[in-house]
């Protein structure tokens, strides 16, 4: 029997699919931060502001206090899931939580936080994906907790919920705080 | 006991698989045909015992035995009763063991409604269904399984049903969907049969093509009802997020669209024969990667099951085997297959090539955008990305509008070689008219003049006009009824009229606004008044919720009452909005309750959606159009004279 070559192609390209699914699944358990993120620290950039197009935003703005960088998109389902206890957070408990808005349009977006409110100190315009990738974001929505001194502590990838943020970002900002206190 | 009973039939079902897999095919080489006519027993005692299996959840389920982790998880005593039933297919578990009951029902199916399948044929299909079907059984029993205990320390109540799921389209989304994917499994069985025997002819490609039709209107009847869900639900109005999850049920979708097709071609001219056979692998090969897509969680996404590694690892093993085995005997087998026929670049199988061709590369497209961040990551060491809508909506724009133009005149085409007036100059009033008709009633509606918009409508109109003087032509000759697959057509293509009518007109004429009201308050969106009437307090079963009423009037009419609700689960401590709306077959009125703001405010969205039901409409009418294919005739014929010839070929 002959065989011929040009059918094998379907067969390879499978294989090659396998070993990427392969590979992408064994890299990691894709809810937790790669390791070599935590513990570096925040990414430099300068993205403007979405409210304010004329400010310019750095890391500067954000370091200082203990505080929650969350990236948010208009076009992410799981992102208005976790909208109410992001409110909640923002007016219940006392830290700062900033927004970077990821490869999105800033007129959808503002419209977007008009009708739901806006948690935000402010957000970033990332509409390039530049800082997201910096950051490795994989999806919306992701959740960061920087320290004071801009250091990456703790990644949460998915809706913040209230079980979330009390079981799992709750206790590492405590914890952030009281190892500076003393 | 009653959980035991079920995972005890799971194993008797995995027995019986293993049964189905080997016996028939035992009886192919021995050419006993007392073992190949084993299969149609065997593939009853399958769906018999999952059926039972199914049965036992569901009354795990009923009983509230928390006991049991997947109920324990799933339910609660105050879950109202038939979200306690839907609830089985709320999360991994149960929702496989649904996938497996209906993959035995499939098997079924083929075991009783073959009657125009030679004995030989019809064992291969039964084994290679036999061979799945332990994929997926062994897959519930080593890696799945929702009759797990949690004993001797069980919850006293369970963790409620996710909220989201708490809702009629998810009661019958699943159902549907899975109907969709895993009917797919029938084509693929045949493809694989024939392959094995080498000979694939009209018979093969005639007999392929109900099932196929028959798969294709449940998934697109899955994934209608998944998008009018997520648009009511979800509470902003979307109706498609191209999400990792919707992206697995859309590749196989589009390639069941060609595969449908190319069957057509197949049949009726012999052409396209190994290109059909490697359409029918993958589109029941991309059914089973949207499932490990799914539930591995190597992608992240609103309907990403739990995260478990041993089930990744599990279905890349079984899709390497399944996909890898099928295209393997593909690459080995299909060289001897030759399409004789010749066609001209004007004819009806250039055109159908040219649609599988399009459509082959939407899929493409959309493997890449679903797959990207993933290939993205191997490739860079752990960079992530994600691609969002903006891609998508760039790539697919093109294609579509290819694909409608080659849609214009094909009703018309002729097999070999079509008389160019055909497609061209006999129509021209219809063409001439298709403008006419977009731009009047653009501007008798009040619908935006954007470029773009009427260029996609323009076609649509041109397709349907050109429908309609087919179909008329067609029955005016009047020695014979049109046959059920020419009304499917005309129903299919009719249907993505209507469908992409709706898409256009919901995506440029869409008008929305969020708004601060008070009792009292009133607010004009288009032509309509919106009035906020009072705020009240209201007690579900299983939540409480903050009830607005809404009254809607134009020209001083009051056209509706609406009361969307922002609720609170109490078990499951979840917020929901659920937005209340006035359906109609022109236009939605669509409110949204957002967070109360101040004394007695809320944020409110209020959106008027032009022709959005026409999008799901269209979809429907389409899955129509694939059921009354079923009722042709030609499909019933017993055994003809050219599917003797299999036997002849497997005996030689």
């Amino acid at each position: 029997m002959t065989l011929n070559k040009s059918l094998l192609v379907p067969l390879i390209v499978f294989l090659l699919l396998v070993v990427f699914l392969a590979l992408g699944f064994q890299l990691k358990d894709p809810h937790f931060l790669p390791s070599e993120l935590i513990n570096k620290p925040f990414p430099e950039f300068a993205l403007k502001d979405l409210h304010q197009p004329e400010t310019t935003r750095s890391k500067q703005d954000l370091v200082g206090e203990v505080a929650l960088v969350n990236v948010w998109a208009t076009w992410c389902p799981n992102c208005i899931v976790e909208h109410p206890e992001l409110m909640r957070i923002s007016k219940e408990e006392n830290i700062r939580l900033y927004g970077v808005n990821y490869n999105d349009d800033s007129v959808k977006a503002i419209a977007w936080l008009k009708r739901r409110n806006d948690p935000y100190q402010f957000s970033i315009v990332d509409d390039e994906g530049k800082l997201a990738i910096d950051l490795g974001v994989y999806g919306a929505p992701e959740t960061f907790v920087v320290d004071r001194d801009g250091i990456i502590r703790y990644r949460h990838v998915g809706a913040v919920t209230n079980p979330v943020w009390k079981e799992q970002i709750l206790p590492v900002v405590a914890h952030l705080r009281g190892d500076n206190d003393s | 006991m009653i959980p035991e009973f079920g995972h005890f039939a799971l194993i008797l079902a995995l027995g019986l698989s293993i049964g189905l897999a080997v016996l028939p095919a035992v009886g192919v080489i021995k050419r006993d045909p007392v073992l190949m006519r084993s299969g149609s027993f065997l593939a009853a005692g399958l769906f018999i015992f999952i059926l039972f299996s199914f049965f036992c959840l569901l009354e795990s389920f009923l009983q509230d035995d928390f006991s049991v982790l997947y109920v324990a998880n799933n339910s609660n005593s105050a879950l109202p009763v038939q979200y306690k039933v839907s609830a089985i297919w709320g999360a991994h578990e149960g929702s496989f063991l649904l996938w497996t009951l209906i993959s035995a029902g499939w098997t079924l199916s083929v075991a009783f409604f073959s009657g125009s399948l030679t004995t030989d044929m019809k064992a291969r299909v039964l084994s290679v269904m036999g061979l799945l079907n332990i994929g997926f059984v062994s897959f519930i029993l080593f890696a799945s399984n929702p009759f797990d205990r949690s004993l001797p320390f069980f919850p006293q109540d369970g963790a409620d049903l996710n909220p989201l799921l708490q809702d009629f389209g998810l009661i019958v989304h699943p159902p549907m969907l899975y109907m969709g994917y895993v009917g797919f499994s029938v084509p693929f069985a045949l493809a694989i049969a024939t392959l094995t025997t080498g000979r694939l002819d009209a018979a093969w490609a005639r007999w392929s093509r109900p099932w196929t039709n028959a798969a294709w209107a449940f998934l697109t009847i899955g994934i209608t009802l998944g998008s009018w869900w997520a648009y009511y639900e979800l509470g902003w109005g979307g109706w498609w997020f191209w999400d990792p999850v919707e992206n697995a049920s859309f590749m196989p979708w589009l390639a069941g669209t060609a595969l449908i097709h190319s069957l057509a071609a197949s049949e009726k001219r012999g052409v396209f024969k190994s290109w059909t056979v490697l359409l029918a692998i993958a589109t029941f090969s991309l059914s089973l990667l949207g499932a490990f897509l799914v539930r591995s969680g190597v992608l992240t996404s609103v309907h990403a099951f739990a995260v478990d590694p041993t089930r990744g690892l599990f279905i890349l093993v079984f899709l390497v085997m399944i996909i890898g085995g099928s295209l393997t005997l593909y690459a080995v087998k299909a060289s001897g297959i030759k399409s004789v026929a010749s066609f001209e670049w004007t004819s009806r199988e250039a055109m159908l090539l040219m649609n599988n061709l399009l459509l082959v590369v939407a899929t493409a497209a959309v493997l890449l955008g679903t797959l990207y961040p993933l290939l993205y990551e191997v490739l860079t060491d752990g960079d992530k990305i994600s691609v969002g809508p903006p891609y998508f909506n760039r790539v697919f724009v093109p294609i579509v509008l290819v694909l409608f133009t080659v849609m214009i005149a094909a009703p018309f085409s002729r097999w070999r070689k079509t008389p160019l007036e055909l497609l061209g100059r006999q129509h021209w009033p219809l063409y001439a008219a298709g403008p006419v008709i977009v731009i009047g009633l653009t501007a008798l509606l009040g619908l935006s003049f954007e470029p773009l918009a009427i260029i996609i409508q323009t076609i649509a109109v041109w397709i349907f006009l050109l429908l309609v003087k087919n179909w008329v032509q067609t029955t005016k000759q009047g020695w014979k009824p049109p046959s059920a697959s020419y009304l499917g057509m005309i129903f299919g293509h009719t249907g993505m009229v209507v469908a992409i009518l709706g898409v256009v007109i919901t995506v440029y004429d869409s008008q929305e606004r969020d708004v601060r009201m008070a009792p009292g308050d009133s607010m004009a969106l288009s032509d309509y008044e919106f009035t906020f009437k009072s705020m009240k307090k209201v007690q579900g079963p299983n939540y409480t919720a903050d009830q607005a009423e809404i009254v809607v009037t134009k020209d001083g009419a009051t056209i509706a009452t609406l009361h969307p609700e922002k609720r609170f689960y109490t078990v499951a401590r979840n917020t929901m909005t659920e937005a209340d709306m006035d359906p109609g077959l022109f236009r939605d009125l669509y409110v949204a309750l957002g967070e109360p703001v101040g004394k007695d405010a809320w944020a409110v969205r209020l959106h008027v959606k032009p022709f959005v039901r026409w999008i799901w409409l269209g979809c429907l009418l389409a899955a129509a159009g694939g059921f009354i294919t079923l009722a042709d005739k030609r499909y019933r014929r017993l055994r003809s004279a050219r599917s003797d010839t299999i036997i002849d070929g497997a005996a030689a």
